[in-house]
């Protein structure tokens, strides 16, 4: 009788793959070390932090304090801020994916020379440097309150309109690309139907368009909500309608070296974008990736 | 004299006027367009409509029939624009006008953002502009800053690229943890490491006792270290991208030949990943060169240090003079207009920024192109 020698199911242990992963687990702790300086810190009062900033708070209840301490600041006005950066971020990203894809709808199936030029022009936005615009366009929006009465730095609307404009050259780029991959024939389908012009657009395109509109809201939504530059430009730091990181700086500048606020407000600006993450890992790190390859 | 200063002050009103007037030509475009540049079949099918049209040979008549006809081409050129008006009118209001602004801006001494009284002088910023050596020095900064800091956070990406490709059982969470710095805005970074900077590392005593921050050349390495933490990740996704589309049975080929690890990444993987290196190299020469949020809260441009010899030998200077080392051209152009107020000659940085931008841009569209051919 012969004796079968049974199966390996294991794979022999390879040392080299067993290093590389405990490296590489170093790696990743050391990548993490700032967010564990800021979540250990922002547990300590201002002497401790001063006497060991590296050690383990003494206790941990110290940290509702200091989020209580934020909470009630009037310099980072916390939830007023959170609330605007909501409002100010989900305005535009459906506003600049509304607009755009419409944008795009028309320029991509209107094949004249007029449209191919309107194209060119969003085209070449995209290489436009925000501080070559930066200065004019806070002039701009105050000479608009002196034409038009309405007030535009410091509001909501004037904002938004500001992202618009230049969230419009990479999206409607974007969405030119993947609606001349959508067949015409779905169109002509739907005209022979009796849908009219919008509502191809509304109930046919719109649909199709899913997947590179949340690769949009990613890449203009992480944009949007940490952008500095413009809202301090538009809105200014302490405004009425401030958006968190505005909101963060005006603190810092308020309250120098004073880490244990500083700290404080750190993690609870960078708290709902992890938590978000944590949800949807796998839509932003492909949005972002594929908006640069783009 | 007064008489052609008064001239002149008029021209932001006439650029004002110019601008306008563009805008609402081009919103009337579609309408005088329709005519030359609807499409073949559109015509067609509109025959009857425009026969009208061309008998009564008016334009008023015309716009008006585009507006309220019920025929399909009538009907697609409201559609046209009306779809386009909210994307394009928000592009040309806040990104093209502003531009134009900006043009105009940066040959003329404006010097606050309200005040209103500006006077055209010609090339006058430009010429102080090639003359100061302070935007040389930011220039020579940022370049220095943004080819080290492509060389770091390339390095770094992929070689974390090169790992988390490996069968690792952790390869996913990996993946995410190194993405995670990117996630959080530029700002607050620049806060938690001037922490860690400041705080942390000092605290440790000996040699760490001094801040990394304190002198100009190790903060420019502080500041490096940071955008490279931040977007190492980011870039590293890209890079997994690439080498994830290298065909598998490459590899196995390569390997059943004897090829060592350093010969496949020599000649199989470099190679075929040549494309995510082009974009990656220009992804973070732009964002290198357009530095601006991560430094404002790190250090402010500080620590300030005295102008190098070479260079006040190269434009003579004769006195000590003192720099703010991390100033990049972003934030000299912000200082030059929100804390000297000097906002004309910020402008005409702005523009000279913008060129440079753009030369980049062709460049890598050329190289983009070029390896198209090849392919």
């Amino acid at each position: 009788m012969i004796l079968q020698r049974p199966k390996s199911t294991k794979e022999p242990i390879r040392w080299g793959m067993v290093v590389l992963e405990v490296m590489t687990f170093l790696l990743l702790i050391s990548f993490a070390f700032p967010f564990y300086l800021v979540l250990i810190n922002s547990a300590k009062s201002a002497t401790e932090i001063f006497a060991d900033p590296l050690g383990l708070p003494d206790t941990f209840g110290q940290i509702l304090v200091n989020i209580n301490l934020i909470l009630g600041n009037p310099s980072i006005r916390y939830l007023n801020s959170f609330v605007n950066s909501i409002i100010i971020t989900t305005t535009s990203l459906l506003a600049i994916g509304l607009f755009s894809g419409m944008a795009a709808w028309v320029l991509v199936r209107t094949k004249t020379k007029y449209s191919f030029l309107i194209f060119m022009l969003f085209v070449s936005g995209m290489v436009l440097p925000f501080q070559v615009v930066m200065l004019p366009l806070v002039r701009l929006l105050e000479l608009m309150r002196v034409y038009t009465g309405i007030q535009f730095l410091d509001t909501y609307h004037g904002i938004v309109l500001a992202y618009i404009g230049f969230g419009a050259p990479l999206s409607v780029f974007m969405f030119h690309g993947f609606i001349k991959s959508i067949p015409y024939e779905i169109e002509e389908a739907a005209t022979i139907d009796g849908c009219t012009k919008p509502q191809i657009f509304f109930l046919i395109i719109l649909p199709i368009l899913k997947p590179i509109f949340v690769t949009l809201l990613v890449l203009n939504g992480m944009w949007i909500w940490n952008d500095y530059l413009l809202p301090v430009l538009v809105i200014g730091l302490g405004g009425d309608v401030q958006t968190l990181p505005v909101a963060v700086a005006n603190l810092a500048g308020t309250y120098v070296k004073q880490w244990d606020l500083i700290l404080t407000s750190v993690l609870m600006a960078a708290t709902p974008v992890v938590v978000l993450f944590l949800f949807a890992q796998k839509h932003i790190i492909q949005g972002m990736t594929s908006g640069a390859i783009k | 004299m007064q008489n052609s200063k008064l001239h002149l002050n008029e021209a932001p009103k006439i650029l004002w006027y110019t601008l306008v007037s563009i805008s609402v030509v081009l919103f009337v475009i579609p309408f005088n367009a329709l005519k030359k540049l609807v499409t073949r079949s559109t015509l067609k099918r509109d025959f009857e409509a425009e026969e009208i049209v061309s008998n009564e040979s008016s334009l008023k008549r015309f716009v008006f029939q585009q507006w309220t006809g019920d025929t399909t081409a009538a009907q697609e050129h409201r559609i046209f624009v009306y779809f386009l008006i909210p994307a394009l009118g928000g592009f040309l209001l806040m990104v093209v006008l502003p531009f134009m602004m900006g043009v105009y801006y940066s040959f003329t001494n404006w010097s606050g953002l309200n005040t209103g009284r500006q006077i055209f002088i010609g090339f006058e910023n430009y010429i102080e502009l090639f003359t100061d050596f302070r935007f040389f020095y930011s220039f020579f900064r940022t370049a220095v800053y943004s080819l080290s800091n492509i060389l770091a956070i390339n390095a770094v990406a992929f070689g974390l690229a090169l790992i988390v490709t490996q069968k690792l059982k952790l390869k996913n969470v990996y993946r995410a943890g190194f993405f995670m710095p990117n996630l959080i805005g530029g700002l607050v970074l620049g806060y938690i490491w001037q922490f860690i900077y400041n705080q942390a590392i000092v605290s440790l005593g000996g040699v760490f006792a001094t801040s990394m921050l304190i002198s100009g050349d190790t903060a420019m390495i502080g500041l490096i270290i940071v955008v490279t933490w931040q977007y190492a990740g980011y870039i590293m996704m890209i890079y997994i991208a690439a080498l994830q589309n290298v065909p598998m049975d490459l590899i196995e080929a390569s390997k059943i030949e004897g090829a060592n690890a350093l010969q496949r990444l020599r000649h199989i993987l470099l190679p075929l990943v040549a494309q995510a290196f082009t974009i990656s190299l220009f992804l973070t020469l732009v964002t290198s060169f357009k530095q601006f949020d991560t430094v404002q809260s790190l250090t402010q441009g500080n620590p300030v240090m005295l102008l190098p010899q070479w260079m006040m030998n190269l434009y003579g200077v004769e006195s000590l003079q003192t720099v703010f080392s991390l100033d990049f051209i972003a934030s000299d152009i912000y200082k030059e207009a929100f804390t000297r107020f000097n906002m004309g000659f910020g402008q005409a940085k702005a523009i000279i920024f913008f060129i440079v931008l753009a030369l980049i841009s062709l460049v890598q569209v050329y190289f983009n192109k070029r390896r198209e051919v090849e392919l």
